[in-house]
């Protein structure tokens, strides 16, 4: 009886796909990025933002999410910082309140040391509720925050004094990882206040969230592959960026990725293939 | 009589492979952790104390312990997913007194004491707010969904159960008619002739426009059961069907590389910040 792929013992598989991500990591394989047109787009529409808009980003994941969505949230803070756009960061998860002040103190702290808290970046911190409390946050924020996430009274701090809903805000970014997420702040929040939004995702959520595209989402960033190409354009627009000292995650993991990528196609390919000459060696 | 030996037999060299495979192992792990050993002792590799030393290694060996899964069933994986569990429930527990009850139910109802002694922020100008009598409301209906655990009157909790369920309905209903419903309708009535600003024709937008437009027709089409998929229908719901595939394909694509990045984040952290023998 022909041998078939499938037939492989799975442990063999994860092996592959393990040393096919371990050996790009150790030497160093990467492919060049092109941006794709959507990427482009929500890169631009940050980048028209004048100094001095308020940028509401809402960061709804957790540490198991990080890999994916922490380069994106690294690149959109550094494009926002760069322009001078005041960044407000909130978050509807219990595990966000960690992913917050790992930016500000890896991106916000050390890159750009000039930019004050209270004055240039704020967090807001997390608030429960899931959708319930997004429409809060859509009609009248002070329903629902007394204090920002680091317990100074939010009518006395210098950038939350003059909020009153999301209409305050000039554009929301969304980086989400499941629910609530890009959908509800979709639903609830900037389809009825009328705020424009742009996202950035896991790869697991891109495709549930296409539809919303290009009434009600300005763009999309899916998964690693499209912070990396958010990285490049922020590298060719600020060629400061280039310098080691700021990492650029998602291109790093891009080598990795694609040969895994490749693995998993050739595995494919071969397994239907053997499949295939299998099933016609028992027809005969 | 002709089965025992054999079955003995069998037996017997199914005890010396799991003792092979015991000491393939141990061997593995040994020299592993001589490995181990001996570059943190030249200094190659972050040693195991110090607040962050410690925390390096505890994430690293609770990713082993994770990935031996692979491998099959086994005690260290149960073990980090029960302190998985564990830290969890306790993080939640703790961020939500904090971020829920400390200032947006005791800072209302005793705003004086909180501010006093729990969240300083709550005062402005140097006074505490007045007490908002209101929030006796969200507390009594809190305090009611822990009657779920008493024996004895489990169905007060229904009450604020019927609160919620109500509040979420009403809620979900008006986000789904508004940005889903009307939304998504508007978003699919799309122009089949897209011109740029300069009154050149965009081909690429107009044959993205006309997929949007067939592929919901099709689909939709093939979700109409009130009439029999033959004939033209159902071609037209077989091409539903294929625009349906077509998505599950891309998800399933996305979901590879969602996952294929998360395995890439963990073997960064292992390769890299762990062990050291590659650089960022």
């Amino acid at each position: 009886m022909a041998w078939r792929l499938p037939e492989l013992d799975r442990r063999i598989v994860f092996a592959l796909v393990g040393l096919s991500v371990t050996i790009p990591i150790l030497w160093k394989f990467h492919f060049p990025e092109f941006p794709s047109p959507m990427v482009r787009g929500v890169f631009e529409r940050v980048d028209s933002l004048p100094a001095g808009s308020k940028l509401l980003l809402t960061l709804d994941y957790d540490p198991g999410s990080e890999p994916e969505l922490n380069p994106m949230t690294d690149a959109v803070t550094r494009h926002a910082a760069t322009k001078g756009i005041r960044i407000y960061y909130i978050t509807m998860w219990a595990t966000g309140p960690p992913m917050i002040e790992r930016v500000i103190r890896q991106v916000l702290q050390k890159e750009f040391p000039d930019l004050a808290y209270g004055r240039d970046f704020v967090t807001l911190g997390y608030k429960p509720g899931n959708e319930a409390a997004i429409a809060i946050v859509a009609s009248d924020l002070r329903k629902l925050f007394t204090t920002d996430g680091r317990g100074t009274n939010i009518n006395a701090g210098e950038m939350t004094g003059s909020l009153r809903n999301l209409r305050s805000f000039d554009m929301v970014f969304s980086v989400s990882a499941g629910f609530p997420g890009t959908k509800e702040w979709i639903q609830y929040g900037t389809d009825t206040a009328g705020v424009p939004i742009a996202a950035g995702m896991t790869a697991v959520q891109a495709p549930l969230n296409y539809p919303y595209y290009p009434t009600q989402l300005l763009g999309i960033l899916g998964g690693i592959k499209a912070a990396a190409e958010y990285e490049l354009l922020l590298v060719k627009k600020y060629p400061r960026f280039a310098d080691p000292a700021f990492p650029q995650e998602a291109t790093a993991k891009m080598g990795p990725q694609t040969w895994a990528h490749l693995t998993i196609i050739g595995l494919i390919v071969l397994g239907n293939l053997t499949t295939l000459l299998a099933g016609r060696r028992g027809r005969r | 009589m002709g089965a025992a030996p054999a079955s003995g037999s069998n037996g017997a060299t199914g005890g010396g492979s799991v003792n092979r495979k015991a000491i393939l192992w141990a061997v593995l792990m040994g020299a592993g952790g001589l490995w181990l050993v001996w570059r943190v002792a030249t200094g190659a590799m972050p040693a195991p104390w110090g607040l962050e030393g410690l925390g390096l290694w505890v994430a690293a060996l609770l990713t082993l312990a994770v990935f031996s899964f692979l491998l099959g069933d086994n005690p260290v994986y149960k073990f980090a997913e029960h302190l998985f569990v564990g830290v969890s429930a306790a993080y939640w527990m703790v961020t939500n007194i904090w971020a829920v009850l400390v200032p947006n139910l005791f800072g209302k109802l005793f705003p004086e004491w909180i501010s006093t002694h729990l969240l300083p922020g709550l005062r402005e100008n140097g006074r505490a707010p007045e007490t908002d009598w209101f929030y006796l409301v969200p507390a009594v209906f809190g305090i009611l969904l822990l009657w779920r655990l008493s024996p004895k009157w489990p169905w007060m909790s229904r009450w604020a159960l019927a609160f919620i369920i109500g509040i979420t309905a009403g809620l979900r209903a008006i986000g789904f008619v508004a940005s889903d419903f009307i939304g998504q309708i508007h978003g699919t009535i799309v122009s089949l002739a897209v011109w740029s600003d300069t009154g050149s024709f965009l081909p690429g937008a107009s044959f993205n426009g006309l997929i949007t437009l067939v592929g919901v027709l099709a689909g939709l089409c093939y979700f109409y059961f009130s009439k029999e998929q033959t004939g033209l229908f159902g071609r037209v719901s077989r091409l539903g069907v294929w625009t349906l595939m077509i998505t599950f394909g891309a998800g399933f694509g996305y979901t590879v590389m969602g996952r294929v990045a998360l395995l890439v984040g963990r073997l960064q952290f292992l390769l890299i910040d762990w062990l050291r023998i590659a650089s960022p």
